[in-house]
């Protein structure tokens, strides 16, 4: 789970590497509308090209990406055989029962599957070549019109970098507990569903103990160290909107442009 | 010398639990490593967050550098202390080292280009320059109070408080903190507060007050403290180990020597032995 965090982060200074995180989140939302808009083979076409050339441009192996699809392949299966078995219309080719096959659900199945491969390319990417404080302060930027309506984004983003920070300690905290319970010979490996279950309940108390102690602890340091409310507070680091996310973001739209405009 | 810190007769409990401390007054010298030792309830901690303004006070006064502690000066006060705490987990809040130098320092507003100057410094003069971009997972737990150490640095307080600090690291991280810390107390003329019950630490100090159940029993330099080993075992405090030497020596009958001495002089002291025999 730490490494599911934490280790998807791959350092680098690639062109992906130095985009601005708030823009690299935008662009992603961005090219996942533009994706559902994409209805033939051109379309699809032009969006893979697209997204290879942003993976070769973060300059990350294509064998980790491939990686990021293999906890979601059994999802992805499931959607297109369900897609090309329901969906009517077109000649069919098979049928049995209520499942039938034709040429469209063939296509269909074919273009959800696209789908599917595009998203978890693109947030791959954002995940790969950007740190999750990065993300954190992203959102933070995104966020910050919000303001205005007296809505605490700075809050918001301290909380969620403290979160982030704490996850480690916490798993390494889940560690120890659970080998002190396996020296007391408690078994979580084995058994039915419901014996895993009612292993780790005794874990999940003193972890939560834990996590009180450690949120009181920080709430003296914090404020030994000056902290009085999160909106009145200048910010080490900065992220600003540089020449690349200009460049990249037209390149988008221009995509997008076309992706609608081949539309069928 | 000038008192940088003055407890004046406070008085503080706990809520729901007896009187803590009654007309407790302790002045703490500038300039000076002032160690408060006592076993664990007897206090000590307790009296370095009311002199931070972090628990509040029943009665009494405390000055922080010619400031009351009250609640118009609360951040005054705290920017003129840096606190070590004693979990290195704890006190770390930043996402990486350099965050959490720079954790202060926003609190402060502090501006951008200053920030990044004064977070270079204060990492330099903990040796963990080198690990700005590190998560604190992958950091010792010497390494996380050097940061804390260094985030304190940056505000440049007048006085830093050591609560307990170097108690859940090894003996040499421990050596290393203490010897970092008086560094940086010699460079930046800090006055330092260790609260402790690590004797080893408390011998280095300049001065020493024992603290049990709330009340001052005893204070003096380490070595008219640790020159009476006995009446820090009746409350529960161990003797340094150079005080135990000498005790087993005397035993023994090999000398009658039972005045404090420090490592130094205590290898002196003993070749001096050998040589005359």
């Amino acid at each position: 789970m730490s490494n599911f965090i934490f280790g998807r982060y791959l350092p680098g200074h690639s062109w992906i590497h130095q985009m601005s995180p708030q823009s690299k989140l935008l662009l992603s939302f961005y090219f996942v509308i533009i994706i559902f808009f994409a209805n033939n083979l051109i379309s699809y076409g032009i969006l893979s090209i697209l997204i290879l050339i942003v993976i070769l441009l973060s300059g990350i192996s294509i064998m980790y990406f491939l990686k990021g699809i293999r906890p979601l392949i059994w999802l992805i299966i499931f959607t297109v055989l369900l897609q090309i078995l329901f969906s009517s219309g077109g000649r069919v080719l098979w049928h049995f029962g209520p499942f039938s096959v034709t040429n469209e659900s063939l296509i269909n199945g074919g273009f959800i599957f696209m789908r599917f491969l595009l998203i978890i390319m693109i947030s791959t990417v954002l995940t790969l070549t950007t740190t999750p404080l990065a993300i954190a302060d992203g959102v933070q930027t995104i966020l910050k019109p919000l303001k205005k309506v007296k809505f605490p984004v700075d809050t918001l983003a301290l909380m969620l970098s403290i979160a982030l920070r704490f996850v480690p300690t916490l798993m390494d905290e889940m560690e120890t507990i659970m080998n002190a319970q396996r020296a007391r010979g408690v078994d979580f490996g084995s058994g039915s569903l419901k014996h895993r279950v009612k292993a780790a309940v005794p874990l999940l108390v003193p972890l939560f103990t834990g996590a009180i102690n450690h949120a009181e602890n920080l709430s003296t340091a914090m404020e030994a160290r000056g902290f009085s409310d999160s909106e009145h507070r200048t910010k080490y680091r900065q992220y600003r909107w540089q020449v690349k996310d200009t460049i990249s973001w037209l390149f988008f739209l221009a995509i997008g442009a076309v992706v609608i405009f081949i539309r069928k | 010398m000038k008192d940088i810190v003055q407890v004046d007769k406070i008085s503080y409990n706990y809520p729901d639990q007896p009187l803590l401390f009654d007309q407790l007054s302790l002045d703490v010298h500038e300039g000076e490593w002032l160690a408060i030792i006592g076993q664990n309830g007897s206090g000590k901690s307790t009296l370095a967050r009311l002199i931070d303004g972090l628990i509040v006070l029943n009665e009494g006064h405390i000055t922080v550098d010619g400031l009351q502690v009250n609640d118009q000066n609360i951040y005054n006060v705290r920017s003129k202390i840096g606190i070590v705490f004693q979990n290195p987990e704890d006190q770390f809040v930043g996402a990486t080292v350099e965050d959490d130098v720079a954790f202060g320092l926003e609190n402060q507003l502090f501006d951008r280009s200053k920030m990044h100057d004064i977070v270079e410094e204060s990492l330099k003069s903990v040796g963990m320059w080198d690990f700005r971009e590190r998560i604190p997972a992958n950091l010792s737990g010497g390494q996380k109070q050097r940061v804390a150490i260094a985030g304190i640095i940056a505000l440049s307080p007048k006085i830093i408080i050591l609560d307990e600090a170097t108690s859940m690291l090894d003996p040499r991280g421990r050596k290393e903190i203490l010897e970092l810390v008086q560094r940086l107390k010699n460079e930046n003329h800090l006055t330092v507060i260790s609260i402790t019950h690590d004797i080893d630490e408390a011998a280095g100090a300049d001065r020493v007050v024992i603290l049990n159940h709330g009340e001052i029993i005893d204070e003096n330099t380490p070595r008219g403290i640790f020159s009476h080993p006995d009446k820090l075992r009746q409350i529960g405090l161990d003797a340094p180990y150079t005080s135990k030497l000498l005790a087993a020596l005397s035993k023994r009958g090999v000398s009658d020597e039972k005045s404090y001495m420090n490592d130094e002089e205590l290898i002196a002291w003993i070749q001096q032995l050998v040589s005359t025999k």
